[in-house]
């Protein structure tokens, strides 16, 4: 649906987005993640066709972003990043115009609109002006419009910045309702948001593209060693000399002790797959009572920061 | 065309929304109206020469503040990348802006119709003048929209587009003037007098419509159209 090949955008002497190619398929929902002027804003705007790439090319649903602008335009709904609105218009006059820009035809525009108003729970501030609302009420505006024309794709720069926790969990279910027949590109810096809502997540970075998968896929890749917490009861010396003697356990720390009972952190190198079942095999064998196990899980938090920042 | 339409028509509206459009009108309709009638008495004569003549230098100051808004303000609202989203041609949102700016300026110029009426009642005056005068304002208006409307392209800030819009006025209105044509070479005075909206203003407004001076404003109308055009183009903001 969108084929990206080697895009690269400047502004003057900043790269904001650098050679950067990617595919999105029809009815993919795709994260954008990184970090603060990562690029991820200059990659919609070039989709968008709202500038052109400094080199580089994209089709949109088999159009050329240069060659074809308009096509591409009519396909995608887009909501930009600080979500800029006629702020003298009243909201029902806004989206009228809008449908009327969107050439939606005169017989299904009361329709759509309705169908916005109810979407984005509009009904309460049609008749006020759009500069008289507050974010999360301008945010659903913005929505209402990106979507009004029942685009094929959408692209939503942080769709839910400025929302209230209800209206976040709404706008994720409607995307991921949408995303069952429409193709979506979304930007966020929430991570809870790309593995609530996205089926695959690109990392950006300084604007080269740092990694693309599921959430999952990202999770397991950027997996280094696994943290294990134990608990057992025995003696404190053969627990440390057995531990001491197994080479994935690279190291050992006793947190806490109360009673017989000590609590262990282990470190275990990356290729021991399963290792809470071997420590609980381990358990048995020495015949120790294993009161706790719980393993540390490294979340798209901790690939995000792997990946974004310098130090690795 | 459709699009044109709903443009213009949602442009038009957004005048009327804030109350500098009020303000201008009036400013506009007291200017016009007093610098006439303060003549218009003593004279006692039943034309509108001095109403016409005036005009330029009002719109001098009136058309860069009805053009400064209108790209300034998309532009810093960033509104400019909605519109830019939308499947309009770039020629589409330039003529749709433009004919709201034109409509509005045409209803400023509508209101001065109590200057006509008072001249038709206290005299029996001349018409072929004052309608060619009022074809001249509309024309010289409009050229002046043409212009301010390019300059608001180039800024997002309206005050610099105002004052730009002024100054680059200021210059084709005096460019023809008999004090530059003293001081400048005599090979290109042709060229500056017929650069300079003096003359061909003034033919028009004696109500003489001769079509040199009407290819003249629509070249420069659509000049700077063009020109409008261009700079959404090249849009590196
Ligand atoms: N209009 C502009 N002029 C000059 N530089 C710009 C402009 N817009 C963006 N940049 C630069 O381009 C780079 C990428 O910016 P971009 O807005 O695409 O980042 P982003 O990933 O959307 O960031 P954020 O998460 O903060 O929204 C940044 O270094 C930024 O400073
Ligand atoms: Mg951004």
């Amino acid at each position: 649906m969108i084929e990206v090949k080697n895009l690269t955008r400047n502004y003057g002497t900043t790269i904001a987005v650098n050679d950067v190619s990617f595919s999105v398929k029809k009815g993919e929902v795709l994260g954008f993640l990184g970090p603060n002027g990562a690029g991820k804003t200059t990659t919609m705007k070039v989709l968008t066709c709202f500038m052109p790439p400094t080199s580089g090319t994209a089709t949109v649903d088999g159009f050329d972003i240069l060659e074809d602008p308009l096509a591409v335009r009519e396909r995608i709904g887009y909501l930009p990043e600080s979500t800029p609105l006629y702020t003298d218009m009243m909201v029902e006059d806004y989206l009228s115009y809008i449908a009327e820009m969107r050439r939606i035809p005169q017989a299904q525009r009361a329709s759509r609109i309705k169908r916005m108003i109810d979407v984005c729970s509009l009904r309460g501030v049609l008749k006020k002006d759009i500069g008289a609302l507050s974010k999360g009420y301008k945010q659903r505006v913005g929505l209402a419009q990106a979507m009004i024309h029942d685009p094929a794709i959408l692209i939503l720069d942080e769709p839910t910045s400025g929302l209230d926790p209800n209206q976040i969990i709404e706008i994720r279910q409607l995307i991921k309702e949408l995303g069952k027949e429409k193709t979506i590109i979304l930007s966020t810096h929430i991570l809870p948001e790309v593995s609530a809502t996205c089926d695959r997540v690109m990392i950006i970075n300084e604007g080269k593209l740092v990694a693309s998968g599921t959430p999952d896929e990202l999770q397991n890749e950027a997996a280094g060693d696994s943290v294990l917490y134990v608990a057992i009861t025995a003696k404190q010396s053969d627990i440390e000399s057995t531990f001491a003697n197994i080479n994935v356990i690279k190291a050992s720390e006793c947190i806490s002790h109360s009673g017989g009972r000590y609590s262990y952190r282990l470190v275990i190198d990356k290729s021991q797959k399963d290792c809470g079942a071997s420590v609980f095999q381990l358990a048995v064998e020495r015949g120790w009572v294993l009161s706790e196990i719980r393993s540390e899980q490294l979340s798209l938090e901790d690939v995000f920061l792997k990946l974004t920042t310098g130090d690795n | 065309m459709r699009i044109i339409a709903a443009i213009a028509k949602k442009e038009f509206k957004s005048y009327f929304v804030s109350p500098v459009a009020y303000v201008l009108i009036t400013i506009f309709l007291i200017l016009s109206n007093w610098l006439f009638f303060n003549m218009y008495f003593l004279d006692k004569e039943a034309s509108m020469r001095v109403f016409i003549a005036r005009m330029p230098w009002i719109f001098l100051f009136f058309v860069p503040a009805v053009t400064m808004r209108v790209w300034a303000e998309e532009k810093k609202m960033g509104t400019m990348e909605m519109l830019m989203t939308l499947p309009v041609k770039d020629y589409e949102a330039v003529i749709g802006k433009f004919l709201a700016s034109f409509a509005f300026l045409a209803v400023c110029i509508a209101l001065t119709i109590s200057v006509p009426m008072t001249v038709s009642y206290t005299g029996d005056p001349d018409w072929g003048p004052i309608i060619g005068g009022y074809i001249g304002t509309i024309l010289m208006g409009t050229a002046f929209l043409s212009l301010g409307l390019f300059i608001s392209s180039l800024t997002e800030n309206q005050i610099v587009a105002f004052i730009l819009s002024l100054l680059v006025s200021f210059i084709f209105l005096i460019v023809g003037e008999h004090f530059v044509l003293y001081a400048i070479p005599n090979a290109i005075v042709p060229l500056f007098e017929y650069l300079g909206f003096g003359s061909h203003f003034m033919s028009i407004s004696r109500g003489v419509i001769d079509s040199r001076d009407l290819i003249y404003y629509f070249s420069f109308i659509f000049f700077f159209l063009f020109l409008n055009v261009k700079s959404l183009e090249s849009r590196k903001w």
